[in-house]
């Protein structure tokens, strides 16, 4: 309960006193996840899309590979990537390991999988009832997709989410790529990490509550947006 | 499929990746002397001796030696020599100095179970730990302080990893988090000095054993050879190894203290 | 007999000829052996009881769904000659005069004529004023309305409505109806499907009566409504008005 009392107080200092580091830190972290997050929305979006909208052998394969794939582990991700921007590894020419680049790749591999398999569920979903009219009309499968994305805007912002929230928790991945480097890829799951190694506790906790806070005041911007222009466009 | 890992890449550096000249030196250091502060105290210590840019990459010793080996660094501050050796006759680096010391210590539970608090020899403490089985964690990581740890269990002709079930605890993690768990356990630990001294969720553990000879520490400075990684930042990184072992490097380091005590002893050898 | 559309020049799809359609789904046939030709004039009223086959006949003539046996010919191929209004409009999320402009832009419409054209055609539905209102929170009325405006707007050759006053209030049934008499007179040709009686009496030129999958009587609108021949259609007009 003492430390609980301390994280609280801690947490309350770092939001008053909000120094330059703690800024930077918060910054970066929002710069690497919102980065992953679009970049993997340029990737998931079409992707779960177009399963959506496909039928082909193994469709149900593919799937169920989405849906696990939602899952995967941070700390194997961070290694797989670590491997492939290593010096020694294939893409090392590149001399990205290390740097807030690094983590942005790990990240995006993880939320890829989850933007694709929500976008999926959803454009599913939209298709059944758009489908016949938009054959109706004869609209081709690639603006077919096209508008099926843009008409499950509101729901898909929710998918962007999951995915935000699902960057900024990790804490695996970015540490074993972005090496944790104070002032260059220090982030706020790597900060607690490290604070919580030191004995930190209560400043670790701390740092963990204006985490906490920073995700759901994007989540409660985001939904309140997304509640305005639903009501708006029906 | 080249290029389009080149755009990844590029869309991926929104964050702004210094181009290959203006790349800072790449330093991987073991735990200690960055969680102590050591490396990052306020002026940075290497960019204020050398006006070089340092990224500190911290992990255990065996880890870090491994991001030299492919290359994922250019500079190379551990505490094992035996593997620094290895290291240098491997090819991987150019040489290897002696830059530093400090010493390992025991820390255990406050009402010692094991009664080892005051003892000056390390292996005589670790064999009434174990022979009174009191919970004991190890790192099991690799690290520096780990490789030590299991010579000296060698010494004291124990094998706890295979017979000390129910009271050797490999927590397979770094020092501070094996700290937190001795901690939380009531268990004993080995540690350096340096994380020690800066850690502070200690509850009830407290420094027990010190002062044995084998707890001697010695940091080496090794930096990666140009000839086996051509992209290494070799002449900056020369540039920060002579700063270190010249006197003001080894002052500097003298001068860094935790609390009241200093963290680690230069012991550079002068340079010939 | 050729009728020349008003738009683009374009030659005419007529007549269509089912020639013993079948459709069955699950192991269970719903669509038997309907064989009939449709000519490019009239109002064409397909009626029937609920189940009796009306959505699936007319989703068969208009291709989103293939028949499991027999034929479905048009006399010519052409693309955006055919358009269909469905019981419940299914509107995109932007406003109603993007609704119709997207249904332009598939046919290929220039973008300057898209927006005279989308303009037109929900004058033409009467609902010009709600042309910058989201589509989805209209009315189900003007839904309908505007779905109508939107099928109509790419000037089709035939126009497919299934049930579209359904769910609507006796104003919006009128409004729609007299839009589809409108259409009528500019030389779409009208394919609807309804089980309302009385509706069908004000709209057809000529029946085709489905039940239970079959195409049962095929009759000018007088001699039906006046002389069913077969016991379903009889006990279907005779005041069967919402037979299940």
């Amino acid at each position: 309960m003492n430390d609980l009392s301390a994280a609280f107080t801690s947490a309350v200092a770092l939001i008053t006193n909000l120094d330059a580091e703690l800024l930077a830190i918060i910054g970066l972290s929002l710069r690497v996840s919102l980065s992953a997050v679009a970049l993997a929305a340029l990737i998931g979006l079409p992707l779960g899309a177009a399963v959506a909208l496909s039928s082909f052998p193994g469709r149900g394969v593919v799937v169920a590979l989405l849906n696990a794939l939602m899952g995967l582990p941070p700390v194997v991700v961070g290694l797989l990537i670590y491997l492939l921007l290593s010096r020694a590894g294939p893409l090392g020419e590149f001399g990205i390991l290390f740097t807030p680049a690094a983590m942005v790749i790990a990240q995006t591999i993880l939320v890829a999988p989850i933007i694709a398999a929500l976008t999926r569920q959803v454009v599913f979903d939209l298709h059944a009832e758009y489908d016949e009219q938009l054959r109706s009309l004869q609209i081709g499968w690639w603006h077919a997709l096209a508008t099926l994305l843009w008409e499950g805007r509101y729901s898909l912002l929710t998918a962007l989410l999951a995915g935000f929230g699902r960057a900024s928790a990790e804490v695996g991945a970015v540490m074993i790529v972005g090496g944790n480097i104070n002032h260059v890829t220090r982030v706020m799951t790597t900060t607690i990490a490290l604070e919580t190694s030191k004995g930190n506790l209560s400043l670790a906790l701390g740092l963990g509550f204006v985490l906490i806070a920073l995700i759901v005041a994007v989540n409660a911007a985001a939904l309140a947006l997304q509640k305005f222009a639903q009501r708006a466009h029906g | 499929m080249r290029w389009l890992i080149a755009i990844v890449v590029a869309a991926a550096s929104l964050a702004g990746t210094a181009s290959e000249d203006q790349r800072p030196v790449t330093l991987a250091a073991t735990t200690s002397t960055d969680n102590s502060g050591f490396l990052n105290y306020k002026p940075p210590l290497l960019h204020a001796g050398t006006g070089i840019d340092v990224r500190v990459v911290v992990a255990g010793t065996g880890q870090a030696i491994r991001y030299a080996e492919r290359g994922d660094a250019d500079l190379l501050l551990v505490h094992h020599t035996a593997s620094e050796e290895k290291f240098i006759s491997d090819g991987h680096g150019v040489e290897r100095y002696d830059l530093m010391y400090n010493d390992l210590v025991v820390v255990g539970p406050e009402t010692d179970p094991a009664g080892v608090g005051g003892l000056q020899d390390a292996t005589q403490a670790l064999t009434e730990i174990a022979q009174k089985k009191i919970l004991f964690t190890s790192r099991g990581d690799d690290s520096g302080t780990h490789k030590r740890g299991l010579a000296l269990w060698r010494d004291a002709n124990l094998d706890p990893a295979k017979n000390g079930s129910g009271w050797y605890r490999e927590v397979g993690a770094g020092q501070g988090a094996a700290l937190n768990i001795a901690s939380s356990l009531g268990a004993y630990c080995l540690t350096d000095r340096a994380t020690w001294l800066s850690f502070r969720n200690r509850g009830t553990l407290k420094l027990l054993v010190e002062g044995d000879r084998r707890l001697f520490n010695q940091y080496g400075l090794i930096a990666v050879n140009p000839a086996v990684h051509p992209h290494t930042k070799a002449d900056a990184a020369q540039t920060i190894v002579h700063w270190l072992l010249s006197e003001a490097g080894q002052t500097a380091i003298n001068g860094f203290r935790i609390g009241d005590e200093q963290a680690f002893h230069a012991n550079a050898k002068p340079s010939s | 007999m050729a009728y020349v559309q008003s738009a683009v020049p374009s030659r005419s799809i007529f007549p269509l000829d089912l020639r013993n359609v079948c459709y069955s789904k699950a192991g269970q046939s719903l669509i038997t052996d309907i064989t009939v030709t449709l000519q490019a004039r009239g109002r064409t009223i397909v009626m029937g009881p609920n189940g009796a086959g009306k959505s699936l006949l007319m989703r068969l003539c208009h291709g989103l769904i293939r028949p499991s046996a027999g034929q479905v010919n048009w006399s010519s191929e052409q693309r955006h000659a055919q358009a269909m209004v469905f019981q419940t409009p299914v509107l995109l999320r932007r406003s109603a005069i993007k609704n119709v402009e997207f249904a332009l832009r598939a046919t290929g419409a220039r973008a300057r004529d898209r927006r005279e054209l989308a303009e037109a055609a929900l004058q033409q539905a009467g609902i010009a004023h709600l042309a910058h209102r989201q589509a989805r929170v209209l009315s189900g009325g003007e839904k309908q309305k505007l779905a109508l405006a939107r099928a109509w707007s790419i000037r089709p050759q035939i126009l497919f409505l299934d049930e579209p006053t359904a769910h609507l209030d006796p104003s919006a049934v009128y409004a729609i109806e007299q839009m589809i008499k409108s259409i009528d007179e500019q030389g779409t040709k009208i394919v609807m499907s309804t089980h309302d009686l009385s509706q069908a009496q004000r709209l057809a030129d000529e029946v085709l009566f489905l039940h239970q999958g079959k195409l049962v009587e095929h009759a000018a609108a007088l001699v039906f409504f006046e002389q069913p021949h077969t016991p379903a259609a009889q006990a279907f007009v005779n005041g069967e008005l919402y037979w299940e």
